[in-house]
């Protein structure tokens, strides 16, 4: 089977309500984009969970490379001072 | 002016014959679709018909007041009682005749229920509401298909125009107005068929200019729908969605 | 590159000692393997498998059930046939796709399908005669895949977890369905009493063979446990689903088709059934292609796949010309 008879694979993004993000769902085969669109609401919309739709081609998302995630993630490990609690403030003051 | 009750109770039963009939034509396919994600569109849509059809057996049945239930309606009466149209009865044959019959009848429902949605009958107006929306994707569903195939290969689109040829001489029965329509249409409970036949024939045009297809001159339109007259498909589509309640009657299920 | 598809890209890794131990510690210490992590062949292999066999149960699964869609006997159950057999579609298109993400395409898994070289469960090759079986399939036969795919919620390799979690979301509705089907057969007149109880008697055995082999016979769950892919053993899960399905049968006034069941105070820690000997020949004879519907239901998918392929080609055929045209516009 060649590559062109392959029906191309799309992602699915759902925003579950406005004000949230939109989140990865799953996957499904399309053609086209309107087709892709079509199924992603008549797959992963049947029980309510979702008031908008991203389909995105797969081939067209770029990932990271886990054979770098430790130069990616690690350095950010030891940044404590980005984080509130590592400062310390009189109790009096209370929230801050 | 409100309709005479019979006469609604008929309109109310041909639309929901429509609805179920051609809902339990789609739900053959479930199982058996050309691609997995149209397994699940598919069903979708049968389940938006045969639910429509639900909501309008009750009616009829709350109209009539004879204790009659929707199953009552769907299951128990003889064939000669069935008013559907003859679009919806006609077999699957492939997928391009069910889309296109999918199509024909959305096409035609969308500007219906949105007629009855601001009629004067406010419970038909009730369903209306929500059938207007779930109609609304079916045109968008199977005219992108229609578009697809009519603009696909030569064999999808050899295969639209046989579709075509088959079952666009059915669809005048659609737009036809009968007494009881026609006092229906006097009390305001469903609209005037004229803007409606207008729409109807904009959204086949439309997706027929995009599919690169042709919509056919109709010399000798069928019907017969409406007056109990079918064709010879029906009698066995009766002889499966009776099968249950003709052998075990009486029985709750 | 990685999406969630790998198709295509190059997944080998050199699988030394120190390579292998890595793997088994991130397993053991409960982090998650995802698509472009690097992984033991045999780990891929194992899932693709797995989760391939799982696919296809549910497209094939589809079948014996959507047979009875357009004899439904009432408005009510057309509708929640309808949806529960539309869902066994989408469950296995979120399998297919977590399968996707290990670098076999949909239609490689369909050819191995359609061809006979991939499993699916035994339990569809039998057939479903009377309404009753509905009932029967939604009670035992989606009551024992739920025991086997709650745990798979855990499983080791992410998009398979997360599919499961959809999946078994989903299927909540369908034992109930089942058994409130059965449940109205039992109380019905004695025509629809006798369905029922033909229906379990029919049902039972291969409901209980779902959980595959006796594990001392199981020749992929050791590595399976230790890989964390399953989190039981098969014995384990069909004890527990013998032990929670024959109070059931009890209170609808159904007969399970076993005389040597009984209750055993004594077995594991809080009691179980003891129960009959399975009759693994008849599991493999199934197994091996020469159930009652075997051959139908491969037929009846390779008809809908052959049917289909024109639609397909349709629109493939219109999408590119239509890219064409925009990037021309472009």
């Amino acid at each position: 089977m060649t590559d062109s008879s392959l029906m191309p694979l799309w992602e699915v993004f759902i925003r579950p309500r406005n004000g949230l993000n939109h989140k990865h769902v799953g996957s499904l085969h399309a053609a086209d984009a309107k087709m892709a669109m079509q199924a992603a609401r008549d797959v992963y919309t049947r029980r309510e969970e979702g008031n908008s739709i991203w389909v995105v081609r797969a081939s067209d998302i770029v990932a990271s490379n886990p054979e770098n995630s430790d130069e990616n993630f690690d350095p950010a490990a030891d940044k404590v001072y980005r984080h509130p609690s590592f400062y310390d403030i009189p109790d009096e003051v209370g929230h801050m | 002016m409100p309709a005479n009750t019979e006469q609604l109770i008929e309109v109310v039963v041909q639309i929901a014959d429509d609805h179920l009939i051609l809902g339990h034509r789609l739900s053959e396919w479930c199982g058996h679709a050309p691609m997995l994600e149209e397994d699940l569109s598919m069903p979708n849509m049968a389940l938006d018909l045969v639910g429509q059809s639900r909501a309008l057996y009750s009616y009829a049945a709350q109209l009539e007041s004879k204790g009659h239930s929707e199953d009552d309606f769907a299951y128990l009466r003889k064939d000669r009682e069935y008013t559907n149209c003859l679009l919806v009865e006609r077999p699957n044959t492939d997928f391009a005749h069910t889309m296109l019959k999918q199509f024909y009848f959305a096409a035609f429902m969308h500007p219906f229920w949105q007629g009855v949605k601001n009629g004067t009958d406010n419970t038909l107006s009730g369903i209306a509401g929500k059938a207007e929306k779930e109609i609304g994707y079916h045109i968008r569903h199977a005219g992108e298909w229609i578009v697809r195939l009519g603009d696909g290969t030569d064999e999808s689109a050899e295969r639209m125009n046989d579709a075509i040829e088959a079952l666009h001489p059915y669809t005048g029965e659609l737009l036809e107005v009968d007494e009881a329509r026609q006092s229906c249409i006097v009390s305001g409970a469903i609209p005037e068929i004229a803007p409606i036949q207008t729409q109807w024939n904009a959204t086949i045009n439309n997706v027929f200019t995009q599919a690169k297809l042709t919509v056919p001159e109709i010399d000798y339109p069928q019907q017969g729908g409406r007056a109990g007259n079918h064709t010879e498909d029906f009698g066995f589509l009766l002889t499966e969605l009776q099968y249950m309640q003709r052998t075990y009657p009486g029985a709750q299920w | 590159m990685y999406s969630q598809g790998l198709i295509g890209a190059n997944t080998e890794t050199e699988e030394t000692q120190e390579f292998l131990d890595a793997f088994q510690a991130r397993i053991d210490a409960e982090i998650k393997i995802e698509p472009n992590d690097p992984m033991p062949a045999a780990y891929r292999k194992t899932l693709i498998r797995m989760i391939g066999q799982h696919a296809h149960s549910e497209i094939v699964g589809m079948l014996p059930e959507g047979n009875w869609i357009t004899r439904a006997p009432t408005l009510r159950r057309k509708v929640a046939l309808l949806a529960k057999v539309q869902d066994e579609g989408g469950h296995g298109l979120y399998l297919y796709s977590a399968a996707e993400t290990l670098g076999v395409s949909r239609e490689q898994m369909t050819e191995e399908l359609l061809n006979g070289t991939a499993k699916y469960s035994s339990i569809f090759n039998y057939p479903t005669p009377t309404w009753a079986d509905i009932g029967a399939i939604g009670w035992l036969v989606d009551g024992a895949a739920i025991m086997n795919q709650v745990p798979l919620c855990r499983c080791s390799y992410g998009p398979y977890a997360r599919a499961m979690i959809r999946v078994c979301k989903e299927e909540s509705f369908h034992q109930r369905q089942g058994y409130e089907l059965m449940k109205t057969l039992a109380e019905g007149n004695d025509d629809q009493k006798h369905m029922a109880q033909d229906a379990l008697n029919r049902w039972w055995w291969p409901s209980i063979m779902m959980f595959g082999p006796s594990d001392t016979d199981s020749q992929h769950s050791d590595q399976s446990m230790k890989w964390k892919i399953k989190r039981f053993t098969n014995d384990e899960l069909r004890q527990k689903f013998i032990d929670a399905t024959v109070p059931q049968a009890e209170l609808i006034g159904l007969t399970m088709p076993d005389p040597d069941l009984k209750w055993n105070e004594t077995k594991n820690d809080n009691g179980g059934y003891d129960f009959g000997k399975i009759d693994w020949d008849e599991f493999w004879k199934v197994v091996k292609g020469h159930g009652m519907m075997n051959k139908d239901r491969i037929r009846a998918r390779k008809k809908a796949w052959d049917d289909g392929a024109w639609v397909r080609e349709a629109a493939l055929a219109y999408a590119k010309k239509n890219e064409k045209q925009h990037s021309e516009a472009a």
